[in-house]
């Protein structure tokens, strides 16, 4: 390992532009004559627009222009795709309802777009907007996720009988049913995974332009996959071609999920900027960011696991539930299906899995993928389920994970839900992280802490992911309809720095150190000759973006190709100049020699050979060192592990601590620690978040969005969080170069069971069994008086 | 409109903004100093941080004109002749940024923590940070900056 190569904790590039200000987020940029958006949006979760008045908004002042969903119909343009085709049971595609970027005849829900108001200021495009009269029919909204397949239920959608877009299934039924037959003891819960908001801190943004000279078209937005944009709009929704269409994402401020899909305002911009001939600049206020984001799980899940006497798992029996909002955005399909159902296998040897999932539509913002996406509601749902059997079966929880895991020398690993797991250790990780955790010590601080009158628990989640989505193949047979390979360019210049064009994107992860670190062990130099370049389809090449915790496994493995490629050039350059045979140069630390000479070239003068070519073979080989691969994954990659929570709790005031948390990753090869660190970091932030703090809350009645700011939902900060203790014990991925299995999502799957696992260890003795997420000091509260006369009785 | 002037980052400036304009959008459109950022309406999130006479203040919780005549520091101003603030250094170092978006806010708040108290504990931090929020970080690399970034700002 050099100083700045893979393994090491380099610093990262990118800091001193975000320290001193000097990052570009899309807000920081301005066009030459650029005019603001303001999008008027729905007040009601349901309603018929009657009619729309916008001629006092037209005639107020700096006002350019005024849209709505007649306009954009009247122009022809197309709605917002969904990337991934599902098909029921019963063989039926799902149903896929409309998505105008601007409504027409009816609002589906708070937020939905009505109209833009487009004018030289953005205060007068908000006065403006105030000056549209909307005749609104309200009509009832179905609201909550449980409620939508009800008869009672109203409809969102005339095409979608009984609010249903998909009835799904995966795995073998009469297996489970025949192992059900036979079960010892069935372990039975039910589950609520409530829905989250991503809230990255950079608010959504897009400033769209448009040249009539060359009639290009430019939208700077804040996405996590510029590519995916340009292709989805432009082929899907505008009806611009790749050649005239540039997507810019600039430094974005997070993403978590919520920055991949295709949204309405970038339709919106781009179409009125082409219409106007002006930039136009829109920027979500937080309120808007609240309800037209797309939001993260809402599940409703009833689970069943089998066992046999000695508390082996026989068979796995899940139905859920899915909320898709009133949309079907970007990805949001294949989130509670080939995200979830693939999933529920998680550590565990079963044998037999079955799994339903309905998906189902409701009058509220459109659900879609958010860190972790599917897998954290498998993993809740396991986890939960696995601490109740144990609790039944009065076993130990550790001794009943240990019990069922899939052993060591059992992989590669069939699962009976499709996917193959290629490595994992899942009994070290559970060691390592009760030794970190100190379990052993547990009873004692848990007596101590009664003596304080204070409630202790520890809870446990052995988990298991997959990312680096993914084999094409695979997923076109599942219903993608896209590629999931990743691309890398390599530009070596003549005097031997080196440019690097990736397809994915880096919203915080830090690509611009991790890839520069794998060149610079490569090739042998140093970092301060590489630059990264992401987020621009005018420099990159066409690549998938950043989601699913791929941008290592598989855009570092495209990025070793590509590296590949170079080096093997290079390498015919240098035995050229060095006049040896190829086979006999080797390549080490910037230079190359001949085996067993003194000869050698540096890898510089092989650069600047390639661009000089005096003295080179040039029937034999081109000119130039500059390399592009494409990689398209063999297979998911299987990160896993152990998280333990211990939380303290006060039984006066419902209020619960995080006292330690200790978790212990799986994510294959490490390119640089520290960065690995932070992204576990984040992601155990939000998974606690889940647990304790966070939840999108709508009026059951009304379909408003009761959580609609800061002031409402509730953030994870910095005094609601301990250190975390996190450490790394990694099997190599098997299948792609580098090793790596991705890291951006195991905190935030992995952590959230443990939380509540701890909450209901510490509330057992008061007989407190079950308690829905969040578990806020309100609910803990509320369910030790509600087991106090159950106790009592006892 | 009215006009307003102060110093910015050691240079006076002066502009006319609407009464409504906020410090913030003042700072950002009028002036260009771009580092200081908007994450929320409601003055939750603390992103638009700067120093209003050598105290930390929210940039989008005061009107522009109520800045008349005051000293303001933003994340542009902190670094002197290309050497990051210890501060900012401690952040690098720490690796207490990822997206980068909340940052000045909470390298703004943190230096006046520090300006306060030499020495803060990691509860002293959290609570402080209280108004601050970061998405990316769970917060434990920015609680180990802010620690070390007070102890250099000592020396």
């Amino acid at each position: 390992m050099t100083e700045t190569g893979i393994g090491a904790a380099v610093k990262r590039k990118e800091d001193f532009r975000f320290l001193t200000g000097r990052g570009t987020y899309t807000d920081d940029i301005n066009r030459h004559g650029q005019t603001y958006a303001y999008i008027l949006r729905s007040p009601h979760a349901s309603a018929k627009i009657k009619s729309i008045d916008t001629s006092k908004a037209k005639q107020a002042p700096g006002v350019v222009a005024v849209f709505t969903g007649a306009d954009y119909a009247a122009d022809g343009k197309g709605g917002l795709p969904c990337g991934w085709l599902i098909h029921s049971k019963d063989g039926s595609p799902m149903v896929e309802p409309p998505h105008p970027p601007l409504v027409a005849d009816f609002v589906r829900h708070i937020g939905d777009h009505v109209a833009v108001v487009i004018a030289e200021t953005k205060a007068q495009a908000r006065d403006a907007a105030e000056l549209i009269t909307v005749d609104y029919e309200e009509l009832k909204p179905v609201v909550d996720t449980a409620d939508a397949l009800k008869p009672s239920a109203a409809q969102v959608w005339p095409q979608a009988k009984g609010n249903l877009c998909y009835d799904w299934h995966l795995g073998d039924k009469a297996a489970v049913d025949a192992a059900f037959a036979k079960a010892a003891h069935v372990t039975k819960l039910d589950l609520v995974n409530q829905r989250l908001i991503a809230n990255a801190m950079e608010p959504r943004a897009a400033v769209a332009d448009f040249d009539r000279a060359t009639g290009e078209y430019t939208l700077y937005t804040t996405t996590q996959n510029p590519h995916v944009i340009r292709l989805l709009m432009g082929a899907f929704v505008l009806q611009i071609p790749e050649s005239k269409l540039r997507i810019v994402a600039p430094d974005v401020g997070g993403g978590f999920g919520s920055k991949i899909f295709h949204y309405a305002e970038e339709a919106i911009l781009t179409w009125a900027a082409g219409k106007l001939g002006r930039p136009i600049k829109w920027t979500a206020e937080r309120s808007e960011s609240f309800m037209s984001d797309a939001q993260g799980r809402d599940h409703v899940s009833h689970a069943e696991l089998a066992m046999d006497k000695d508390g082996k798992f026989l068979a796995l029996r899940v139905s859920t539930i899915a909320n898709m909002g009133a949309y079907l955005s970007t990805f949001a399909t294949c989130v509670p299906t080939y995200l979830y159902g693939t999933l529920l296998a998680g550590v565990y040897a079963t044998p037999a899995i079955y799994v339903e999932v309905k998906a189902v539509f409701t009058n509220t913002v459109a659900v879609d993928a958010y860190r972790g996406a599917g897998r954290p509601e498998a993993t809740y749902l396991l986890e939960r389920l696995v601490d109740k059997a144990a609790r039944e079966m009065k076993m130990d929880r550790i001794e009943i994970r240990r019990k069922n895991f899939i052993p060591r020398d059992a992989f590669p690993y069939q699962t009976p839900v499709a996917l193959q797991y290629d490595s994992g250790d899942y009994h070290s990780t559970l060691e390592i992280a009760e030794k970190k955790a100190d379990v052993a010590g547990f009873e004692k601080r848990r007596a101590e802490a009664k003596a304080r009158g204070k409630l202790r628990g520890l809870g446990f989640s052995t988990y298991l992911e997959a990312c680096g989505i993914a084999p094409s193949a695979v997923v076109g047979s599942l219903g993608a309809r896209a590629g999931l390979y990743e691309t890398a360019s390599v530009r070596v210049h003549p005097t031997g720095s080196v440019t690097m064009f990736t397809g994915t994107h880096s919203h915080g992860q830090g690509h611009e150190t991790t890839f520069a670190q794998i060149i610079s062990s490569t090739l042998g130099m140093p970092l301060e000759s590489i630059e990264v370049v992401h987020g621009d389809t005018n420099k990159i090449p066409f690549g998938m973006g950043t989601y699913g915790s791929r941008s290592l496994a598989v855009g570092g493995s495209a990025l070793v190709k590509a590296l590949d490629k170079v080096t093997t050039k290079a390498k015919r350059i240098a035995a050229h100049l060095m006049e040896a045979n190829v086979a006999d140069v080797e390549f080490k630390d910037g230079v190359f020699k001949v085996a067993g000479t003194d000869k050698s070239v540096p890898f510089g003068q092989v650069a600047l050979t390639a661009y000089v070519p005096h003295n080179y073979p040039i029937t034999e080989l081109e000119p130039g060192l500059e390399e592009t691969a494409f990689y398209d994954p063999l297979n998911f990659t299987y990160p896993g592990g152990c998280h333990i929570c211990e939380v303290e709790l006060d039984p006066e005031t419902g209020v619960t601590q995080v006292v330690n948390f200790t978790a212990v990753d799986d994510v294959g090869r490490v390119i640089n620690p520290m960065i690995v660190e932070g992204q576990v970091h984040g992601g155990l932030a939000q998974g606690i978040g889940q647990a304790l703090l966070e939840g999108a809350v709508y009026d059951s009645g009304t379909g408003q969005l009761l959580s609609g700011s800061y002031m409402d939902y509730c953030m994870p900060r910095a005094d609601d969080l301990c250190s975390f203790t996190v450490a790394t014990h990694n099997t190599m991925c098997t299948h792609n170069p580098l090793g790596s299995k991705g890291v951006g999502e195991v905190g935030a799957i992995g952590s959230t069971p443990a939380v509540i696992n701890a909450v209901l260890d510490a509330l057992a003795p008061l007989g407190v069994t079950d308690i829905t997420m969040p578990a806020t000091p309100h609910k803990v509260w509320q369910a030790i008086q509600a087991a106090k006369p159950a106790k009592a009785a006892e | 409109m009215p006009a307003v002037s102060m110093t910015v980052n050691g240079k006076a400036v002066t502009g006319n903004v609407e009464g409504r304009t906020l410090l913030v959008q003042f700072l950002r459109e009028n002036l260009g100093l771009t580092g200081t950022h908007v994450g929320c309406d409601t003055s939750q999130c603390g992103a638009c941080v700067v120093h209003l006479d050598g105290k930390s203040v929210k940039s989008c919780t005061i009107l522009a004109l109520q800045a008349n005549g005051a000293k303001v520091t933003t994340i542009e101003g902190l670094a002197s002749n290309g050497e990051l603030h210890p501060m900012q250094a401690a952040f690098r170092e720490h690796h207490g940024l990822q997206c980068g978006f909340c940052t000045p806010g909470m390298v703004m708040s943190a230096v006046d923590l520090a300006s306060q108290n030499g020495d803060p504990s990691e509860q002293d931090v959290r609570e402080w940070l209280e108004g601050n929020i970061c998405r990316c970080t769970g917060y434990h690399n920015i609680v180990k900056a802010v620690q070390a970034g007070a102890r250099a700002m000592r020396r």
